[in-house]
């Protein structure tokens, strides 16, 4: 997509985490025309090809560039959000390569044109790879099934009805097993729209002491839970969008022990952050699923670890003032990601909540494989889209410094340990903090 | 001494003497009156009233006890006081109201201040303007005390982060309605001499209720024992983490209560089914003699109005010698002078 650098890169003297084969190395990068030549220690006393350019990482983390699985762009139809390139700017800054937006579009993605007319958007202004889910029903109402061969073969990675359930099981139920003749993936939010009412955040002590309505967990169980009887009887490929609690765990441990082809994500959001955080009504803190409890948090955390859930993804969905600075249960739900999610799953780490091979491989590997995409990997061959980290930076997020149009970000003035120094897509460094 | 500050409300802020007030309603009276301040040594340590929750049980004792001469002052043909003399008071009412809205107005002009009342159906809250902008362009007019009422919940802490001056909440949502839960203490307080100690059982819609969130804040921090009475479906989820007893039936819910507070059923907040109708609910959780006779001999009854009659209480039993209803209404207006008071002297140049 990139067009590479003329000369050869090579990344010296770093720390090589590899999660696609279980690499955890210190050694040098070599990259030539975009893509990763060969990672191994001692490339640099070897000898490089002439003109390359040596960079000395000293000690600093090298990782396959980001694959964030979900993020809402507001390209087209509501530019004044984020426009292809400004989540472009803003995922490059937080070491994502690799963009998966999502239908809830205007017009909603929902027809090979408009596959099209994103992918030649994200070509000509976007500095990070960039590919489309499209939607499973058009329109996203959650009646018609949409042209699932058409737009695979457009290049929709993907089938999602972004935020929304598809709530009638029959619809659900033919797009799974139609999904299946193309080798599509179905991914779902699973919040039953019913159950949530009018609730705004997790039902329980809290929202009743904010005098909020709260949502059940299982508004998002029972979805889960349907969707995957559906699975069995379709024998469809399936993705939970957003799990956040223990009970959707257990369910996705019996569907994956039982052989069903099922996987699931967590929002950076959900792994990191609990209900308490909403403190006195943060409505940047209002998401949708909503926050969860600790032990909620916890389980997701150590599900990560163990690969039950396969997938961190930023859920990035930038909201405005008008849509934010309104009273809670007023406000639009989501928060921006895309800088962040790496930096925020840090905490973890060095928390000594996950490994950081187990981190890596859910925002980078995982995703990859589940779409079918090249990246996610620092094999030979494989593309150069490739970060540089500084695991121990500290830093204070700044709002005004988000290179995203909006500023809803939950980690707004959050001291953070890490960040992104370098990325690397086909080849090209696309941001570099100085 | 007293005649000197006849035309002085500074004057008299400065020497504030305490009078004894007589104990009935005196006739015609002098201006002197005017120089009776109240106790000064209260101070409520805080720019905004937003919620009980936070407040100290010495801050609730002092705002009920500085509440107590105002309520002999509201006896008084004379009731003007000059305290807040200067000061501009808004009342800004996003959700419709008559008894707080004008309980309020009194308090702010018997304490001298001038008032000015908002309500949604006249302004350009209406025309799409934000909560925010609404604060910001009420604020470059310099108020002193903004009262907010809003029908969602944290609206007001929303507003009063935006303002320099005093917020009062008058009712956000389902959150908190503060000065509701001080005059119904004071309600109690006056009529059982204590509240440490008491049984109040609170019946009805608490789900969608700010009136039970805060009596049940207070009346925790004040020693009462608390019983929420409720159909499982208006009671939030989590309510038994709030130091409450929990019943689902009346009989079993008012057993020893020394005082029985209703609530009111919140038709306008109910999007879905959560009783079948106002018949079954009156059957089951209506209060009516019969039901009334399960509490305590002597029990008062409260409601915080406006009550649905045949709903969630009897005619019989509102109008009733067990009633405090009406001295509910009475207590509000004193004990909002007590917390424009209160606030009104951490304002600047107070």
């Amino acid at each position: 997509m990139m067009l590479s650098d003329r000369h050869p890169i090579l990344l010296a003297n770093a720390r090589i985490v590899d999660p696609s084969r279980d690499l955890d190395i210190v050694g040098d990068l070599l990259i030539a025309e975009g893509v990763i030549r060969e990672a191994k220690k001692g490339i640099g006393a070897a000898g490089v090809p002439e003109g390359t350019d040596v960079i000395d990482c000293r000690g600093r983390l090298i990782a396959p560039g980001l694959i964030d699985m979900r993020a809402f762009i507001g390209e087209p139809g509501e530019a004044n959000r984020e426009t292809l390139a400004s989540a472009s700017q803003a995922a490059a800054a937080g070491g994502v390569t690799t963009i998966i937006c999502q239908p809830d579009t205007s017009p909603t993605i929902d027809n090979p044109a408009t596959v099209d007319f994103v992918l030649r958007r994200a070509r000509d202004n976007a500095i990070v790879h960039v590919h489309p889910m499209a939607a499973i029903t058009k329109g996203l109402e959650g009646k018609e099934m949409t042209e699932i061969g058409l737009l695979k073969a457009a290049g929709a990675v993907a089938f999602t009805d972004g935020a929304k359930s598809v709530a009638n099981a029959q619809v659900m139920r033919r797009a799974l097993t139609y999904a299946g003749d193309f080798d599509a993936m179905i991914v779902h939010h699973t919040e039953d729209p019913n159950l949530i009412g009018d609730g705004v955040m997790n039902e329980g002590e809290f929202a009743a002491r904010l005098g909020l309505l709260g949502i059940p967990k299982a508004a998002e169980t029972v979805m889960l839970e349907r969707d995957i009887r559906l699975v069995a009887l379709s024998g469809g490929r399936y993705h939970a969008a957003s799990v956040t609690c223990v009970d959707s765990l257990e369910i996705l441990r019996r569907a994956k022990d039982a052989g069903l082809n099922v996987s699931a994500s967590a929002s950076i959001n959900h792994v990191t952050l609990n209900e308490n955080d909403i403190g006195p009504y943060r409505t940047f803190l209002k998401l949708a699923p909503p926050l969860r409890t600790e032990d909620d948090r916890k389980a997701l955390v150590q599900a990560v670890g163990s690969g039950l859930v396969d997938v961190i993804m930023s859920d990035h969905n930038p909201q405005d003032v008008e849509t934010k600075r309104l009273p809670f249960a007023e406000a639009a739900p989501g928060a921006i990601g895309l800088e962040t999610m790496l930096t925020a799953g840090l905490r973890l780490v060095h928390g000594g909540e996950i490994e950081l091979t187990a981190l890596l491989r859910a925002m980078s590997t995982r995703p990859a494989e589940l779409l079918g995409l090249p990246g996610g990997t620092l094999k030979s061959g494989a593309p150069a889209d490739v970060i540089v980290v500084d695991m121990d930076l500290p830093w204070v997020l700044d709002p005004d410094e988000l290179k995203s149009k909006c500023k809803n970000t939950p980690f707004d003035e959050a001291r953070l340990t890490g960040r992104v120094v370098r990325t690397i897509v086909s080849g090209r460094t696309v941001y570099e903090y100085v | 001494m007293l005649n000197e500050n006849i035309n002085d409300g500074d004057e008299c802020l400065v020497d504030r003497r305490v009078t004894p007030l007589p104990d009935k309603p005196v006739a015609p009276i002098g201006l002197a009156l005017m120089t009776i301040a109240p106790k000064p040594s209260f101070v409520l340590s805080r720019r905004h009233l937003l919620g009980i929750e936070g407040l100290s049980h010495a801050d609730i004792s002092g705002l009920l006890d500085l509440a107590e001469e105002f309520v002999d002052l509201n006896r008084q043909v004379e009731k003007k006081r000059a305290s807040l003399r200067g000061r501009t008071q808004i009342n800004l009412f996003f959700e419709v109201s008559t008894r707080t809205q004008a309980s309020f107005e009194l308090a702010g002009k018997r304490l001298g201040a001038d008032v000015m009342n908002m309500s949604t159906s006249s302004s350009s809250m209406r025309k799409g303007e934000t909560l925010i902008d609404t604060a910001i362009t009420l604020n470059a007019m310099h108020p002193d005390i903004i009262v907010v009422r809003h029908h969602a919940s944290g609206a007001v802490e929303l507003l009063a982060r935006k303002v320099d001056c005093s917020v009062i909440n008058a009712g956000d949502g389902s959150h908190e309605h503060p000065t509701q839960a001080l005059l119904d203490a004071l309600t109690i307080r006056r009529n059982k001499g204590h509240i440490e100690g008491l049984l109040v059982a609170i019946c009805g819609d608490i789900l969608h209720s700010r009136v039970a969130r805060s009596n049940i804040i207070l009346l925790n921090a004040m020693g009462a024992r608390v019983r929420v009475v409720a159909p499982s479906t208006l009671l939030p989820p989590g309510i038994e983490r709030f130091g409450v007893e929990v019943a689902r039936d009346m009989r079993e819910g008012l057993a020893d209560a020394d005082i029985v507070m209703m609530l009111r059923l919140q038709r306008e907040r109910m999007n879905g089914s959560y009783v079948p109708s106002m018949s079954e609910y009156f059957h089951y959780y209506g209060l009516d003699e019969k039901k009334l006779a399960y509490a305590k001999p002597g029990a008062m009854v409260m409601h915080p109005g406006p009550m649905n009659r045949g709903v969630e209480i009897d005619s019989i039993v509102a109008d009733g010698a067990q009633s405090l209803i009406r001295e509910q209404v009475e207590m509000g207006v004193a004990v909002r002078m007590a917390v424009l008071e209160a606030l009104s002297r951490n304002l600047p140049n107070a």
